[in-house]
């Protein structure tokens, strides 16, 4: 344990290997002590870029299901297909997942094995747990002759939502990525980078949810 | 439709029976064997793996970009040649392409043209060029950076691929439904032209992340954001338009393959489809794109004219505004591309004045040009030429395109040869005359040695020449109402205009075959045209600092900016002083490894690529659990870094501290 | 003595976005913040799914106070979760997402507007189908 790891686990500059003696030690200590503080924000900066790039891309998907919704093709709008209680309950799943992906990121930064692997069991269970309910209603709406192929809007409607969810599946997956780095790696200075770009993807899927229960599903039903 | 083990692929899909794809295909398959067998016997494959490859050195990332833009121009440019050919041939005749193959040629020549001549080329200029003049080490993210290139590899390789093993799309370089939907394109091309699409966006949307951060975050002390050289401003804006419009081609795209592959119904003819919306989709990307394209080439116009001016930039803050308002408006003009669809008067005005109104800041950035260089003394080296070309070229196609933006007038000049003499106009003139220019300016700094100045002004003069003989012609044929794309025509006036249009693309030809000389030429007599100081053309900005080629880590000690033009400053201070500025502190450097991440990634993207267009499911799979297992292990990576130890990067930077001492010196004894 | 290796960032001190407090950060603060922001969306979910179904309010008004309910909880989200705040330490940050929000708006609203008038001036597609056979 390095005299470091008391600074909230950031700076971890042992990684950096550099066996060229005690003198080139030192100058890599500091330099790579102060870049990686420069790093962090990098890193954290680009990453929240990316996610901007992604939010465009379902603004493109939102285009396109305000402009089709009304296209039912004499099939079910979604007044006849969209069931609120399951939306609440998806909804109280991802927003309590987002609460626990906080608790998660806190539990990283204080090096808190208790924290960081318990909220991110409790993130994965309610994540599986909104997806699992949103997979059922796909399945059923398919199963019902209501699947993507049947009207401009259903194939508008899967496409957003399912994104969303497709998001959602690549989330939980570098979720299980992320424990077995901490477990295997410890919480290296690259690591907690890593999991500071998780958290912001985290939530940023949350924000799209709000966006996507209020204009598919509510809208949806109060025509 | 097959459902074995290969999907859809046969032997049916090679193009036994068609002349000129199989001998072009041939020729093709029997130059790159050839190629790759002269790497393997001369030994070159280790160096190349381990120095260029795997490489995550933003320079040699900006290399293999420009490589990989030139040559898909000169596959491009055959179909241009191709096109121009058929068009003057095919007068009450059908000419020698039947229209199938007519319709896959004009449609390749745009795809490449755009994504995998234009974009790379100039990604490859700003990766090159951005980070040096920033003062810094590299891009934020230098794996991410090899990641993208290789992706946009992948994209040019599967297009290619279409040549010798299935068909590619015959849509035009936009796929417009219905006739891209599967009931009306039934063959891959369309799938080949969708997934190479998908998958270098991928790598393109990356470096849209990595050059903003870059740019925004990344600088040497003391360079504050009003300190950066304009082209910096550019590639920033640039990017941003990046950041911005990929996604939306990326899920416009993605709603033709759903489309397509599982029956959705976004842009089908029935079930409530409705196809105006790609096309408000796609140009809601395509119009933000095209300043993609221009905006790092208005950059290099600032560096070059600033430089070969011996003056500072007139006006940078107006400059920068400029830029920003361009970035901006490119956002609000997009309808202009699809006048006629039918919005009605009210929405094609707004967008119209618009149209109007984004031309403004591209004139202040002209008048800037043209004030730089009244009052310099102006050094008519061949990078200035495509420099003074572009203002006149691009001010013609610029005024073309406010033509274009009247409603009325584009009600009748809409997919006329005039638009397409329009936007020849401005790419080639713009954004092409710029990548020359950017590509002989900044050659000696990448390989050490100028390029043979006599043959690239002999090339500039076959190029602007040849492009007005073929464009000009165009403009005219174009209000006489001849539309874009004809296999064949019938109308005798228009005849001659199209014979002179097939002369021009000869005369570009000629100007190709110098470059191309030129290059070979260059490379033979380098040590005739050697960059000793690493300061060829007199520079005012940082990458000018360093030695040509720049060592790994750029500088040897990250230099402090005080003012815009921040190596002009040093100079005129080692000028004065009459010598050069103190020898700096020498420490260690750390510099990100190497990594085959890039090179793999895209290895298991081309075979998914390759599968989904040809339906083969489980080589998709498998081949997206490579591309997932390759993130893993680059994951799981410990060490990311090297050293580059204190005592070298002395030796390195003394040697060129030495070369400059005498410069200086001989400037000192020069009246 | 070190190299005098200088910090990339430029003059003044960032945060990256999530980054609660700029780095010297106390966990009891960031627990709070991240229950603050549970709340109230928790409240603002709760009025939605209300509004949505309830006759007690004029009609009309619903799709605006839906819109403005999702506005108000996503900004929720970036103030208690993301820690986007207004400080000069998050300028890059903001001016991000004033962009991304930019873009979005011009692609949806911009669509909504141009298709509107594209399909208003449309013959139906059925019409269309019959007058090819």
């Amino acid at each position: 344990m390095s005299a470091f790891q008391g600074t909230a686990g950031r700076d971890g500059p042992d990684r950096f290997g550099h066996e060229r003696g005690a003198q080139g030690r030192r100058h890599a200590t500091e330099h790579a002590a102060r870049e990686l503080a420069d790093k962090y924000i990098i890193v954290g900066y680009g990453f929240w870029i990316f996610l901007l790039s992604d939010i465009v891309m379902f603004s493109a998907f939102f285009a396109s299901y305000a402009v089709l919704v009304g296209n039912t093709a004499g099939g079910p709008s979604g007044r006849d297909l969209f069931h609120l209680p399951n939306v609440a309950l998806e909804t109280a799943c991802l927003l309590l997942s987002s609460f626990t992906c906080g608790l998660a990121s806190i539990g990283a930064r204080t090096s808190s094995g208790l924290w960081f692997y318990g909220a991110m069991t409790a993130t994965f269970l309610l994540g599986a747990a909104f997806l699992g309910i949103e997979i059922h209603e796909f399945a059923d709406m398919t199963a019902h002759g209501a699947g993507p192929a049947r009207s401009a809007f259903l194939s508008a409607f899967f496409t957003l939502v399912g994104c969303h969810g497709l998001h959602v599946s690549a989330g939980l997956l570098w979720l299980l990525t992320m424990m077995a780095q901490v477990y295997a790696k410890g919480y290296r200075a690259d690591i907690l980078r890593r999991v500071l770009c998780f958290s912001l993807f985290w939530h940023t899927l949350d924000i799209i949810w709000v966006g996507l229960f209020t204009v598919v599903y509510l809208m949806g039903v109060w025509q | 439709m097959g459902s074995g083990m290969l999907g859809k692929l046969s032997w049916a899909a090679i193009p036994f029976d068609q002349p000129i794809p199989l001998v072009a295909g041939a020729f093709v398959v029997v130059a790159i064997i050839c190629v790759l067998a002269w790497i393997t016997l001369k030994g070159w494959l280790p160096y190349l793996w381990e120095e260029w490859i795997t490489s995550v050195d933003h320079k040699r990332i900006g290399i293999m970009y420009i490589l990989l833009a030139m040559v898909m121009l000169l596959r491009g440019f055959v179909d241009a040649i191709m096109m121009r050919a058929q068009q003057a041939l095919a007068f009450r005749s059908e000419g020698y392409l039947p229209p199938e193959h007519y319709d896959q040629i004009f449609s390749a020549h745009g795809t490449l043209m755009i994504f995998f001549v234009a974009m790379p080329f100039v990604i490859g200029l700003m990766n090159f060029v951005m980070p040096l003049q920033l003062g810094v080490r590299d891009v934020a993210f230098p794996t991410l950076n090899s990641v993208s290139l290789w992706l946009t590899a992948t994209g040019a390789l599967l297009v290619n691929i279409s040549l010798v093993v299935g068909e590619f799309a015959r849509t035009g370089w936009l796929p417009y439904p219905p006739l891209s939907e599967l009931t009306y394109s039934p063959g891959v091309g369309v799938d080949y032209y969708l997934w190479s699409l998908q998958i270098s966006g991928v790598g393109t949307l990356l470096t849209g992340v990595n050059f903003v951060t870059t740019v925004l975050k990344m600088h040497a002390p003391g360079m504050t954001y009003l300190r950066m050289p304009v082209f910096c401003w550019t590639a920033l804006a640039s990017n941003l338009l990046i950041v911005a419009a990929f996604p939306i081609l990326t899920a416009t795209l993605a709603m033709l393959l759903l489309d397509r592959y599982l029956g959705f119904h976004f842009f089908t003819n029935d079930a409530g489809g409705n196809i105006m919306m790609f096309m408000n989709l796609i140009w809601a990307w395509g119009h933000p794109e095209v300043y993609i394209l221009i905006l790092p080439a208005f950059g290099v116009f600032s560096e070059v004219i600033a430089t070969f001016s011996g003056k500072p930039l007139f006006g940078y803050r107006s400059m920068v505004m400029a830029t920003m308002a361009i970035c901006i408006l490119s956002f609000t003009v997009w309808l202009h591309h699809f006048f006629t669809m039918g919005a009605g008067a009210d929405v094609n005005a707004i967008f119209g004045i618009a149209s109007m109104i984004i031309a403004v800041p591209t004139g202040v950035k002209v008048f800037n040009w043209l004030f730089t260089m009244y009052g310099g003394r102006v050094v008519f080296a061949s990078p200035i030429l495509w420099s003074i070309g572009f203002m006149v070229t691009f001010v013609i196609g610029g005024m073309t395109g406010v033509l274009l933006a009247v409603p009325p007038a584009d009600f009748l000049l809409h997919n006329s040869l005039f638009l397409v003499a329009h936007f020849h106009n401005v790419i080639i003139g713009g954004v092409l005359f710029g990548a020359f220019a950017g590509y002989t300016y900044w050659f000696p700094k990448a390989f050490g040695f100028r390029l043979h100045e006599g043959l690239g002004k002999a090339a500039f003069w076959c190029w602007i020449i040849g492009f007005y003989v073929a464009f000009m012609p165009l403009y005219a044929v174009g209000l006489m109402g001849m539309t874009r794309r004809m296999q064949h025509y019938d109308v005798a006036e228009w005849r001659p205009w199209l014979l002179v249009a097939a002369v021009g693309a000869v005369i570009i030809l000629a100007g190709i075959i110098l470059q191309i000389t030129q290059l070979v030429v260059s490379i033979r007599r380098r040590e005739a045209l050697r960059d000793e100081t690493g300061d060829p053309w007199n520079g005012r900005s940082l990458e000018w600092a360093t030695p040509s080629p720049p060592p790994a880590f750029n500088f040897a000690v990250l230099p402090r900016v005080e003012g815009v033009d921040a190596y002009w400053r040093m100079k005129q201070r080692a000028i004065q002083q009459a010598r050069l500025s103190d020898e700096p502190t020498y420490g260690d450097i750390e510099l990100p490894r190497n990594s085959p991440t890039g090179f793999i990634c895209a290895f298991f993207a081309t075979f998914m690529g390759f599968a989904l267009i040809w339906h083969i499911w489980w080589l998709v799979a498998l081949a997206a659990l490579g591309a997932y297992a390759t993130f893993v292990v680059f994951a799981w990576r410990d060490r990311v870094e090297y050293f580059i130890p204190a005592d070298e990067v002395a030796r390195i930077d003394r040697a060129n501290r030495r070369a400059r001492g005498e410069a200086l010196a001989q400037l000192a004894t020069t009246p | 003595m070190s190299p005098a290796e200088p910090e990339f960032a430029p003059d003044y001190a960032d945060t990256a976005p999530s980054d609660q407090h700029g780095g010297g950060h106390e966990t009891a603060e960031s627990v709070w913040s991240y229950l603050i922001g549970l709340g109230l969306a928790t409240l603002l979910t709760i009025v939605s799914f209300f509004i949505a179904r309830t006759t007690l309010v004029w009609q009309p008004s619903i799709p605006v106070a839906l819109g403005v309910l999702a506005i108000a909880q996503m900004g929720v989200h970036l103030v208690f979760f993301l820690n986007i705040t207004t400080g000069p330490d998050n300028v890059n940050n903001v001016m991000a997402l004033a962009f991304g929000v930019l873009i979005v708006l011009l692609i949806i609203v911009g669509s909504l507007w141009i298709m509107s008038h594209m399909n208003h001036n449309m013959i139906p597609m059925d019409q269309i189908m019959q007058m090819q056979r």
